[in-house]
């Protein structure tokens, strides 16, 4: 949006002025509104930007009444329409525990960057339609990443590749099994000196498996994983601080003291969930709190961690090593050095390492990936000295299964590609042809290379430099095994059969290795069946599995074999009734077995296996795989040995996966693309971001283009002013720019791997900006749906906490007590639905409204419609600074439809298309709706949206089976709004009636909810006292937005909390909560 | 002066003033009935299936109780539609050479599902749940009325909104007890103004009118 930018240079120092001239604190969402510019007056003061709701057409009154007059006439005959005759399709044979209507969930996992996450998968009649995470799985616990909800969407992705191809030519999969048979035996004279697989960082025991045993029948052949944001810097930092690559477990529940080195850890990484929820647990000022945590987050680049922070420092990224070494030669670190700390943390340092000092053993050091090794090394050394390991961080072994150094890896194979070393590349996921560092020039090295296979779910920029594309089955349709970040390994079992017959790596590697067609299921139960493979922790380094020599018992194959409906796996979890978070362990589907059990005799250990395989189905998770810590010992004077990075004037350039479509793999989802990003509220796009500091100092706007000049490689890309961007550094966010990703990624963002150079993976210093006087239209989100000031964010210390727990119930502006024309307001005697929504906790990590976005079928609108102020997002997370533009406490606020008792969009609705149901729900009815929009003009909270156009892809049809069949699809002319997910509610409600008995708490988890890392977010029944939602709207914190409007809004907010140092931040009066 | 306008101008005006005011009505009147007449709502209407199949032979020659076939209409929304199993496990004895059956034994042979035309056919932003309504004791043929009299099946009822309203307002009527759910010709063993309200408290049957309720 670019109505509301600051638009002359110069204006800081008015805003700055502004906001030393408030009393007290005021919050804002962006810079345009805090100077109050005129454009952002105009925008807030339409409901919809400038000409996005207007008549535009050049068309008089008399165009108009013929207009009118027509469609008056035709109003009625819409209503005679007949419906088209439908056909019911029964099964042939039903499967077992299929129950028409009724949704089965199966337990499966997420692979993403070297781990996986566990996962419930929700399935109607054979097609996945929703992803939930495993209450059963350490690194879940019920709750996901975005990611993992919008991989849904990936599946049905109507842009995935399709066929097997051979130089453009569509051949079967067995065709290129016995295409690469020749090429393989020539290679047997050499060894295998000339193959090389390129894979990304592989977590799939059986994957390793079959790696090692390909490698033992070519020796000289190469493996080489490779991701473009891997822990490239962790593992580097692992070898230097200990010599060996070990994993870093952190007990961050544990944790009072958190100093975070520019890691964004409770967004970031496969741990991200896990993180999350242990952080929160520390947060929450209800029940038996013992002591909150503290957070130092020293980072370049606002993060989601850096939100939480109860001190953020903004620093160059390459200052951080300096602050990291200062802080480690303090608490004892030998041969740390005292490099220069920056001005900025000189005031830091002090009071820092006090309060690490104070909290030994109870304290944590966490350096991010971004950072280079030695920071990761400090941070060990730090955690060592200050007695954290064993206490809040333990070590154990790394869940991929191979870890390298894969930096290195991927230079040598491109240097073997252009030395003409290499005639077999076989890349197994991954676009390196996008990806790769742009000075090794890989695309041109992989011409070098006489036979070029790509496995992959795209035909991508990779794709089109290989001779062989295998469309790769996407992670819902195949079998596999990953492990998640602690080492608990899950059985990847598919939902359905590949939609376009795709394989999955598992399948390649065996065809490579002259096994032919084996199914994916054969290959990884051997894995599993085989000796040693489940029982403890080991990885299976000394003995190779025998993955092709054994054979699973057949009928359990033919059991598992997909049927032509969708895939059967072999064990179901328990099918949850309503939206509760289903129970995994309830009903472990023994009754297949039998039916499963091969005619001949099998043997009572075969048996007992398949006893166990489909519990670990079920279950989700291999019992008993969690690595054990082991012992590390930090090196001595490792600190020492490394050179401290000198300090490089000018501008810097980070590198960061982007914060939704990841490292380019997620460019086509659309879904993550229309997502705005947490922080910058940006969507369809990348932008550098800058801070407003620098940006003033370079005269520069948002939107406007410059060119970045580093080493002869030259980028052109648009700026975005960033509150709390470290000064003189700009992010750059990977993923965009692709050419090749389908039609809803290509061409958006901007490439800045054109920057991006082997030895600058993540920070490039020295960096030249030129403004080019171009501008470019972003799509933000921040200032849509503005509630206009008003005490929305209520913020204490904890003192102040301490001394007044309800200081934001005194922040109301309204009378207090609720109002009310009718003698005696309405009573609801059955259920009351009701939500709060926690602020202490809430991350601001999206899970919430991409999971909104799969359940409700919400659609998706594209860049220029987010311009218009159109998105259709049920469930927005606010983001409010206060303070500083520099360094501003950045806030999250997760806004639903309010469910308001007195609604103010039900009074003004002329057909009564939103009305109240005796729940309490604002029930809001598709087929009523004639579209006025007059209720989203009265809602104060701004949380209804409008079909202009017709978003639902109707057309498109593999997004058919996507749909959730529990919500209705809406069309144009409609109305929408978050419902609480009253399908749940009413699935819930008839099956406490089958029962006879009430809903119970927490058997309804709303979509958002059930996503939610945090469990920021509770929904229940507030008539019921015992019910966990009615305990939170009893806390002293609990208040509701706007009050003073009397709507009395079903959902209310927890005040936020902040936990900061008084040595840092001496303490204030109570008083300054009040705002403006 | 000449007169402008004659003097049956009169008439002609009144004609068409009030021509033009009917025909509105009746254009208005004519959308009320259409969208209620049986060709919208495709009430007693038959529908031609792939298969002759006949309910009436079925339930009233062989006594088979609905459940036999429609499985989940205790547990689920949908009340289900046989696989093709179901009808094999009779036909691959009864009938098993009959021509007429071919189509399911073709279904049966090469895994190819029967394409039913569905009868009872609610828009799709209307959500009706079979499980709730036969816990409260509402009969399949409270609904779909006397099955076992139709050799071909139509819609008993219109399934307007107003029709689904009538009976969440005012339940008792036509509830029955459980036992006697897929009873066909159901006769209360007394009078039902007693024993509806009887059942009502019984069965705790308290029907939800908000528009969420169906609509979602």
């Amino acid at each position: 949006m670019n109505d509301g930018n600051i638009t002359e240079s110069g204006a800081l120092e008015a805003l700055r002025g502004r906001l030393e001239a408030t009393r007290g604190r005021q919050y804002w969402r962006s810079l345009e509104s805090l100077a109050e510019t005129a454009e952002f007056k105009e925008f807030l003061h339409r409901e919809f930007p400038h000409n996005a709701s207007e008549w535009l057409d050049p068309v008089g009154r008399r165009g108009f009444l013929k207009l009118m007059g027509a469609s008056l006439a035709l109003a009625g005959v819409s209503a005679c329409t007949r419906q088209p005759d439908e056909e019911i399709v029964p099964y042939v044979r039903q499967p077992e525990e299929e129950v028409p209507g009724k949704p089965l969930f199966f337990a499966t996992a997420m692979p993403m960057n070297g781990a996986g996450i566990g996962l419930l998968v929700e399935s109607h009649e054979g097609r996945p339609t929703k992803v939930e995470g495993n209450p059963d799985h350490p690194s879940s616990r019920g709750a996901t990443d975005l990611f993992a909800q919008a991989s849904i969407l990936g599946l049905y992705d109507p842009d995935r590749s399709r066929n097997i191809t051979n130089l453009g030519d569509i051949r079967p999969f067995s065709a290129f099994a016995t295409a690469l048979q020749d090429p393989l035996r020539a290679q047997e004279a050499t060894q295998g000196a000339g193959i090389r697989i390129l894979t990304e960082t592989v977590a799939s025991p059986t994957l390793g498996a079959q790696m090692r045993e390909f490698l033992m029948r070519f020796p000289q052949a190469k493996w080489v994983q490779w991701d473009s944001t891997g822990r490239h810097n962790a593992r580097a930092g692992s070898q230097l601080a200990f010599g060996e690559y070990v994993d870093a477990q952190y007990a961050i529940d544990k944790a009072d003291v958190i100093l975070s080195l520019d890691a964004d850890f409770l967004c970031t990484g496969a741990s991200g969930v896990r993180y999350s929820r242990a952080f929160a647990s520390r947060r929450r000022l209800e029940g038996n709190q013992a002591q909150l945590n503290r957070l130092y987050a020293v980072e370049c680049d606002p993060t989601n961690t850096g939100s939480r922070a109860d001190h953020r420092l903004p620093l160059k990224a390459s200052e951080i090593e300096a602050v990291a070494r200062a802080v480690a030669s303090r608490v004892g670190v030998a041969g740390a050095g005292d490099a220069a700390v920056p001005q900025a943390a000189m005031r830091w340092i002090d009071p820092l390492v006090r309060d690490l000092q104070a909290s030994r053993g109870r304290s944590l050091v966490i350096a991010g990936d971004g950072q280079p090794a030695v920071v990761h090394a400090l941070a060990h050394a730090m955690n060592d000295a200050l007695g954290n390991v064993g206490a809040t961080v333990t070590y154990t072994q790394t869940a991929e299964v191979q870890p390298m150094d894969q930096r290195a890896a991927l230079q040598t194979l491109a240097n073997d590609m252009n030395a003409g070393t290499v005639s077999l590349l076989v890349i197994i996921g991954g676009n390196p042809a996008y990806s790769a560092p742009v000075d090794l020039k890989f695309a041109d090295a992989m011409q070098k290379v006489a036979l070029r296979v790509h496995v992959g779910l795209y035909e991508d920029e990779t794709a089109a430099l290989c001779h062989w594309h295998i469309s790769q089955a996407h992670y819902l349709e195949s079998w596999s095994d990953v492990r998640a970040d602690d080492g608990t390994a899950t059985i990847i079992q598919p939902l359905i059969a590949p939609l376009y017959g795709g394989k999955s790596a598992h399948e390649v590697m065996a065809a490579l290795s002259g096994a032919g067609e084996r199914p994916g299921y054969d290959l990884v139960r051997a894995y599993w069946s085989s000796p040693g493979a489940a029982s403890g922790t080991g990885r299976v380094n000394a003995s190779p599995p025998p993955a092709t020599a054994a054979t699973a018992p057949a009928a359990a194959g033919a059991a598992a074999a997909p049927a032509a409906g969708g895939a059967r796996p072999a064990a179901t979890a328990a099918p949850a009734a309503g939206g509760a978070r289903p129970a995994a362990a309830a009903a472990p589907a023994a009754a297949p077995a039998a039916a499963a059990a091969p005619a001949t005799p099998v043997s009572a250990a075969a048996a007992q296996f398949d006893r166990q395989w489909r519990q670990w189905l079920h279950d989700g998770v291999v019992p008993n795989t969690a690595f054990t810590p082991k012992t590390v010992a930090v090196r001595a004077n490792f600190a020492a040995q490394t050179a401290p990075r000198a300090a490089v004037q000018g501008l810097e350039v980070v590198f960061r996966p982007d914060p939704t479509v990841h490292d380019g793999r997620f460019t086509n989802n659309a879904w993550l693309q229309e997502l705005p990003k947490s922080l910058t509220k940006l969507t369809w796009d990348n932008a550098a971001l800058i801070s407003p500091g620098t940006a003033d100092r370079l005269r520069l706007i948002s939107g406007d283009v410059v060119e970045l000049k580093q080493g002869g490689r030259t980028l052109r890309i648009a700026v975005w002013l960033a509150p709390g961007q470290a000064p003189d550094t700009l992010t750059l966010h990977l993923g965009y720019g692709r050419t090749r990703a389908g039609r809803a990624g290509n061409n958006t963002g901007f490439n800045v791997n054109a920057l991006r150079a082997f030895e600058a993976q993540d920070i490039l210093q020295g960096v030249e900006l030129t403004k080019t006087g171009e501008s470019y239209e972003l799509a933000c989100t921040q200032d849509h749906w503005s509630l206009e000031g008003r005490n929305l964010v209520r913020v204490a210390t904890k003192t102040q906490y301490d001394a007044d727990p309800a200081f934001a119930q005194k922040l109301e502006e309204g009378e207090g007590k609720p109002l009310s024309m009718y003698w005696q307001p309405y009573k609801y005697d059955g259920y009351a639905w009701g939500m709060t929504i926690d602020q202490n906790v809430c991350t601001g990590c999206n899970s919430c409204v991409v999971a909104c976005v799969a359940e409700n079928n919400v659609p998706v609108v594209g860049k220029p419609q987010v311009m218009n102020g159109r998105e259709m997002h049920w469930l927005r997370v606010d983001r409010y600074y206060t303070g500083d533009i520099e360094n501003p406490d950045t806030y999250h606020q997760p806004m639903p439809c309010q469910q308001c008792e007195n609604a103010s969009c039900e009074v003004v609705c002329p057909v009564a298309a939103t009305s109240h149901s005796d729940e309490g729900l604002n029930d809001m009815v598709y087929n009523r709706c004639v579209g006025t929009r007059y209720c989203s003009n009265n809602c104060p909270y701004k949380v209804r949206r409008f079909n202009f156009l017709l978003y639902q892809d109707w057309d498109t049809q593999s997004l058919w089976p996507l749909r959730n069949p529990d919500v209705t699809v809406r069309s144009r002319g409609v109305m929408e709004k978050c419902t609480y997910c009253v399908q749940r509610i009413s699935q819930a409600r008839i099956a406490a009636k089958l029962d006879d008995r009430q809903i119970r708490d927490g058997e309804i988890l709303t979509a958002c909810q059930a996503a939610c890392p945090t469990d920021a977010i509770v929904f229940g029944n507030i008539n019921d006292p015992g019910s966990q939602v009615a305990k939170l709207k009893a806390s002293p914190r609990n208040y509701t937005l706007l009050n003073e409007l009397n709507n009395r809004p079903r959902t209310s907010y927890l005040a936020l909390v902040r936990n900061p140092n008084t040595a840092l931040e001496p303490a204030q009066p109570a008083t300054d909560g009040e705002a403006r | 002066m000449p007169q402008i306008f004659r003097r049956s101008a009169n008439t002609l005006s009144k004609v068409s003033i009030f021509g033009l005011l009917s025909l509105v009505g009746g254009l208005i009147l004519l959308a009320i009935v259409l969208s209620r007449s049986s060709y919208v709502t495709r009430q007693q209407i038959f529908v031609e299936q792939p298969l002759q199949f006949s309910h009436m032979h079925h339930v009233t020659d062989d006594g088979i109780d609905c459940r036999y076939c429609h499985t989940s209409v205790e547990t689920s929304s949908f009340a289900g539609i046989p696989p093709t199993k179901t009808c094999m496990n009779c036909h691959s004895v009864l009938f098993a050479n009959a021509a007429f059956l071919e189509p399911v034994r073709a279904s049966f042979r090469d895994n190819r599902p029967l394409h039913w035309v569905r009868v009872h056919d609610l828009p799709d932003f209307v959500y009706f749940n079979h499980s709730i309504h036969i816990k409260k004791g509402v009969g399949c043929e409270t609904c779909h009325g006397r099955i076992d009299q139709m050799p071909l099946t139509y819609q008993q009822n219109s399934l307007l909104m107003e029709w689904c309203i009538d009976c969440h307002k005012n339940p008792a009527p036509n509830l029955r007890p459980r036992d006697q759910v897929t009873t066909m010709g159901y006769r209360p063993a007394k009078d039902q103004a007693e024993l509806g309200p009887e059942l009502v408290k019984a069965y705790n049957v308290n029907p939800p009118i908000s528009c969420s309720t169906c609509h979602r």
